[in-house]
């Protein structure tokens, strides 16, 4: 790799580590980012619930529960800024037992203090009415108005390209290997080379406490917790409005239901603790748990219209806390490890104050020509009739629907591949504009999108991938 | 706003025997708007053959079967619109479509008849455990790849479901000098037909595991095998049956579903056991003038089938234009009209909801493992001669017979070695034998054991 | 003496027929044609079926061929008639080579003589120049 002597270098295209890096791009220093696999939104932040909580479930004067109720404030005006979609739903956690009244009073408390705005407990009865297909069962909620949904894909991108433009460096397929401290800082060693830096940012998500434990004899232990998920039909969408939670549990919230940002329904997550930092395959209990505790909080879940299932792993420390900052024996890397819920939440919060953090540390001035907006990629599907009329008339690709299910045109997917850090891959293209993500789940738009894909990159057919290296779609 | 009388929403097998019909019938003024760069649908893609035997009386593939239907349509001077995907229909069916050529247009139409065919069941909607990785398809995507694309999905492959794309698409991936291990279904009959059984899968030595189905999916970047289990009768599977295959790709042949995304939007009434729209004899919906034929309306098992199904929307359609709607009962404005959802009065097996607008119309019932009916309901004094209710069974059956009932009077009964889903039955219903049940509410199909 | 197991194809019914072919039974088949004995079939068409699926089982082979400068990739082909079963892979080893530029007709010939069989490898979809 030449020249790849950097200022920072941050391992993890994540939402963490594109937060950071769209933060570290205001000053004036060389960020580079390693991402393993071909895209950005690759691992933890590509399948989670999507939600962005309102910030009381985090004990009082945490960093957790300080970054989520910052982070949750900051999500609607960033969401303007990079164009992603965000949407405040509210949330509810419900309360099945009158024994646990105390327990939903303590929450409410906490995020009371925590600074959780508008939090209310409303009987069963209230809850029912905003929200008719809630179980009978339900005695009691706490109502978040502050609650929302984003879309995971939409923000990581955004902040992504937003720091790419603002000169970030981004390289993908890169797989850390080694990190050896030396006089100036850090030599990273990758499957592409070595690079020079001097301050080292890591968020590897579940592969965190990897890169941590090679420079720090205080080791930490990160466990993948997998947490499987059953999207639902469009036409489900409106089951619920607000995010539904239970009462937290030892394990985690317990089984959510929620509508999407995209106004699909989301079902999940269960909570298993496994040693396999890329083990994403669901299991039929797993995905059975969730459909079952789902019916506990909203009755009538038409598990019918189930299009996909999938699992995701949270990078869970044994400690339970975030691991922030530097640790005391490696002076100059800066962790964001045992980022699990509300680590989307926080995603914004945490972006600054590690950026703050390491600029600080490497005395960084700010830049005059910061660029702090960014134009998402249009949808086609959204705008009036005559706006998007005069879309097709000014560019025809728009006039060609490839995805029908998500109404996707070939206008969009060219966007998608052709922007800044645009997509190669399948999932890449679907991440950014949703083709393939409706109910036919791609079936019909897979070989147009591969050509346009294989078209736009010159990457030949047999090598488009669905995803990284080693997935490609075609054998022949 | 462009206006047209009767506009067809879908370009293959359906939409083309429909236009033909209406042109034939005297509609002049008829568009046809198809969502692919071609004419012909699905058939250009099932280069098999065993097409047509019905209507041409000669096997043809699909792009020849499309082909004749294509001429036909070009010979009558069809206007149709390629690359044009309809993306809503209203209630004063106004159709909204974008195109590269012609940008966002809003139609206008008198009449409408919806040939927009099928999707396949996706792994998403079968709920199968596992990894996500490339090398997953359905059948159909495949079957596209492969045979216009040119490009082979893989090597080793396991098939779930047996249907016939799926059975075709074993014999293809063989030929193709693909490995096709097992075909799995989940089911204890193969839902597809016995020959394509015979050719697809013996001819080749390529075991049909029945009662099976796929648990679990290996591979993190491309599919690197996949457990096949057996299932017990509650279809669940069951424990210590798991079998391992290692195989680079998964295709799923698990059945169709009805694409009525637009017609569910317009508000028409659905049956929600075909997943099509409720019609009546007319293949007329519960919107007036808005019509429905081929796999949109239900899954088929032949094409021939589709084609006579559309020939008769298309003839409807004609009629109501040159006619109005009043005036196709041929009984003068104050007949009363046969609303399609009429035969959803009686609910019961055949799927219905609420409604309650009879009229003079009779009701025809699915019973006693008849699935559904299509049409759901008939118009005694406006229908044709004779006319023709399609239908499939529950599970396979042998020795019943298909009995009909007028009004729980036996009027007919054919006896049947043999019934199966994957087979299409139907049976057909003369104007004269209604004449001596002037009062008649409901006619019921069903089977019937033999004793 | 052979006993072969065949199903049926002729209806969805599948009847599961046993085809007993017996070369030297007094004087009969001797010069290589079988005694055909077809048990298991429930109509005459079993039989047929059988008789034929035992002496001389054809299939017609379908698959497509590579079109140069045409709107799709592949154009589908046919046997013009049904060919002895134990030639399909060698009449497709056959189609596999065969490359065509566009535009093709439903009906041309590709190639003249499949695998020995004398049977023709037609087009079976148009492909027009792109």
């Amino acid at each position: 790799m030449e020249n790849a002597k950097s200022d920072v270098l941050i391992i993890g295209g994540g939402v963490i580590g594109c937060s950071i890096a769209r933060e570290l791009s205001k000053y004036q220093c060389r960020t580079i980012l390693l991402e393993k696999d071909e895209d950005v939104c690759s691992g933890t932040s590509k399948a989670n619930s999507a939600i962005v909580h309102a910030g009381y479930d985090a004990k009082t004067g945490s960093l957790k529960a300080k970054l989520n109720v910052q982070g949750n404030l900051m999500m609607e005006p960033l969401a303007k800024e990079l164009d992603f979609d965000f949407k405040r739903n509210a949330s509810m956690v419900l309360c099945f037992d009158k024994e646990d009244m105390p327990a939903l009073q303590a929450l409410y408390e906490r995020g009371v203090a925590n600074g959780v705005p508008g939090l209310k407990i409303i009987s069963g009865e209230e809850a029912r009415q905003m929200e008719p297909n809630l179980s009978d069962e339900v005695v009691s909620a706490l109502y978040a108005p502050t609650g929302g949904i984003v879309c995971p894909f939409g923000l990581t991108i955004a902040l992504a390209e937003n720091a790419f433009e603002n000169g970030v460096e981004f390289f993908f397929n890169t797989k850390v290997l080694e990190i050896v401290k030396n006089e100036n800082g850090y030599l990273v060693k990758t499957n592409r080379g070595d690079f020079e830096t001097t301050y080292i940012v890591n968020a590897a998500g579940v592969y965190a406490d990897e890169f941590h434990n090679m420079v720090s004899e205080k080791k930490i232990h990160i466990t993948p917790r997998r947490g499987d998920y059953c999207l639902l039909d469009k036409e489900a969408g409106n089951h619920v409005s607000a995010t539904i939670f239970q009462l937290p549990g030892k394990y985690g919230k317990g089984i959510l239901v929620t509508p999407t940002v995209h106004g699909n329904l989301l079902v999940g997550p269960t909570a298993i603790d496994q040693e396999d930092k890329d083990g994403t395959a669901t299991t039929a209990e797993g995905l059975a748990e969730a459909c079952e505790k789902a019916t506990k909080s909203v009755k009538n879940v038409p598990f019918r219209q189930v299009i996909t299932s999938f699992a995701g792993l949270r990078a869970h420390e044994d400690n339970n806390e975030f691991v922030l900052g530097e640790p005391e024996d490696a002076e100059g890397f800066f962790d964001a490890a045992g980022i699990e819920s509300p680590g989307l939440s926080c995603a914004p919060a945490m972006g600054l104050y590690l950026a703050e953090m390491v600029a600080e540390k490497g005395k960084f001035e700010k830049k005059a020509d910061f660029k702090a907006t960014r134009k998402g990629i249009v949808k086609a599907a959204e705008l009036s009739r005559e706006e998007r009329a005069a879309l097709i008339k000014e560019k025809p690709e728009y006039g060609t629907i490839i995805c029908r299910c998500e109404n996707i045109s070939e206008g969009e997917i060219v966007d998608a591949i052709t922007r800044p850090l645009g997509a190669r891959s399948l999932d890449g293209i679907k991440r950014r504009v949703r083709q393939g993500m409706g109910r036919c789940q791609a079936g019909f738009c897979t070989p147009r999108t591969m050509e346009i894909l294989s078209r736009e990159t010159g990457i030949p057919m047999e090598q488009i991938c669905k995803n990284s290296n080693g997935s490609e779609m075609i054998r022949g | 706003m462009i206006q047209h009388d009767i506009v067809i929403i879908g370009g293959g097998p359906a939409g083309l025997a429909a236009a033909a019909a209406a042109k034939k019938g005297g509609a002049d003024d008829i568009l046809i708007l198809e969502r692919d760069g071609v004419l012909g649908g699905i058939l250009n893609q099932c280069i098999h053959n065993g097409f047509g035997l019905h209507t041409f009386k000669e096997e043809l593939t699909g792009p020849e079967y499309a082909s004749r239907f294509i001429k036909i349509v070009k010979e009558l001077g069809i206007p149709y619109q390629l690359n044009s995907m309809v993306i809503d229909i209203n209630k004063e069916k106004e159709i909204t479509v974008v195109s590269r050529e012609n940008g966002l247009q809003v139609i206008k139409a008198k009449s409408i008849i919806l040939a927009m065919g099928c999707r396949e069941r996706p792994r998403g909607a079968l709920n199968i455990p596992g990894y996500r990785p490339a090398g997953i398809y359905t059948a159909g995507t495949a079957q596209r790849l492969v045979n216009i694309e040119g490009h082979m999905v893989g090597k080793e492959v396991v098939i779930l479901g047996s249907g016939d794309i799926g059975l075709i698409m074993a014999r293809r991936m063989t030929l193709e000098g693909a490995k096709v291990k097992v075909v799995a279904e989940l089911m204890p009959y193969s839902g597809g037909l016995k020959r394509n059984i015979v050719q697809c899968l013996d001819d080749f030595g390529i075991p049909l595991k029945l009662s099976h189905t796929v648990v679990n999916i290996e591979g993190k970047g491309r599919v690197t095998g996949i457990t096949l289990a057996e299932v017990g009768p509650d279809r669940k599977p069951i424990p210590g049956t798991e079998e391992h295959y290692s195989c680079d790709t998964l295709l799923l042949s698990c059945g169709l579903i009805p694409e009525n995304e637009l017609t569910r939007n317009m508000g028409v009434s659905m049956n929600p056991v075909t997943s099509g729209p409720m019609v009546n004899d007319r293949l007329e919906t519960d919107t007036e003038g808005v019509f429905a034929c081929g796999n949109v309306l239900h899954v088929h098992d032949l094409v021939d089938y589709v084609s006579e199904e559309a020939a008769l929307a298309g003839q409807n359609a004609a009629k109501y234009i040159l006619y109005g709607a009043s005036k196709t009962s041929g009984n003068g404005a104050d007949a009363p009209r046969c609303s399609a959802d009429a035969g959803i009065c009686t609910g019961g097996s055949n799927g219905g909801t609420e409604s309650s607008s009879a009229g003079a119309c009779v009701a025809i019932r699915a019973e006693n493992g008849v699935r559904y009916t299509v049409p759901q309901s008939l118009d005694p004094a406006a229908m044709a001669e004779k006319i023709t209710v399609r239908f499939r069974v529950a599970d396979v059956y042998k020795d019943r017979s298909i009995c009909v009932y007028y009004d729980g009077k036996l009027i007919s009964k054919k006896k049947k070695r043999v019934l199966a889903p994957g087979e299409m039955e139907q049976v057909v219903i003369l104007k004269s034998s209604l004449a001596e049940y002037p009062d008649l509410k409901e006619i019921t199909i069903r089977t019937e054991e033999e004793s | 003496m052979e006993v072969r197991e065949l199903t049926c194809i002729g209806c969805p019914l599948g009847c599961s027929l046993t085809v007993t072919m017996e070369w030297d039974k007094t004087g009969e088949g001797t010069d290589g044609v079988p005694v055909i004995t077809v048990t298991g079939n429930t109509c005459p068409r079993g039989e047929a079926y059988a008789r034929k699926e035992v002496t001389d089982p054809t299939r017609i082979v379908t698959s497509s061929v590579t079109v140069t400068g045409g709107t799709i990739a592949k154009a589908s082909v046919k046997t013009a008639s049904d060919i002895p079963k134990g030639k399909i892979f060698a009449c497709m080893e056959e189609i596999r080579n065969v490359s065509v530029a566009a535009p093709v007709h439903i009906g041309d010939v590709v190639i003249e003589n499949c695998a020995g069989t004398g049977v023709a490898v037609v087009v079976t979809k148009d492909v027009e120049l792109a």
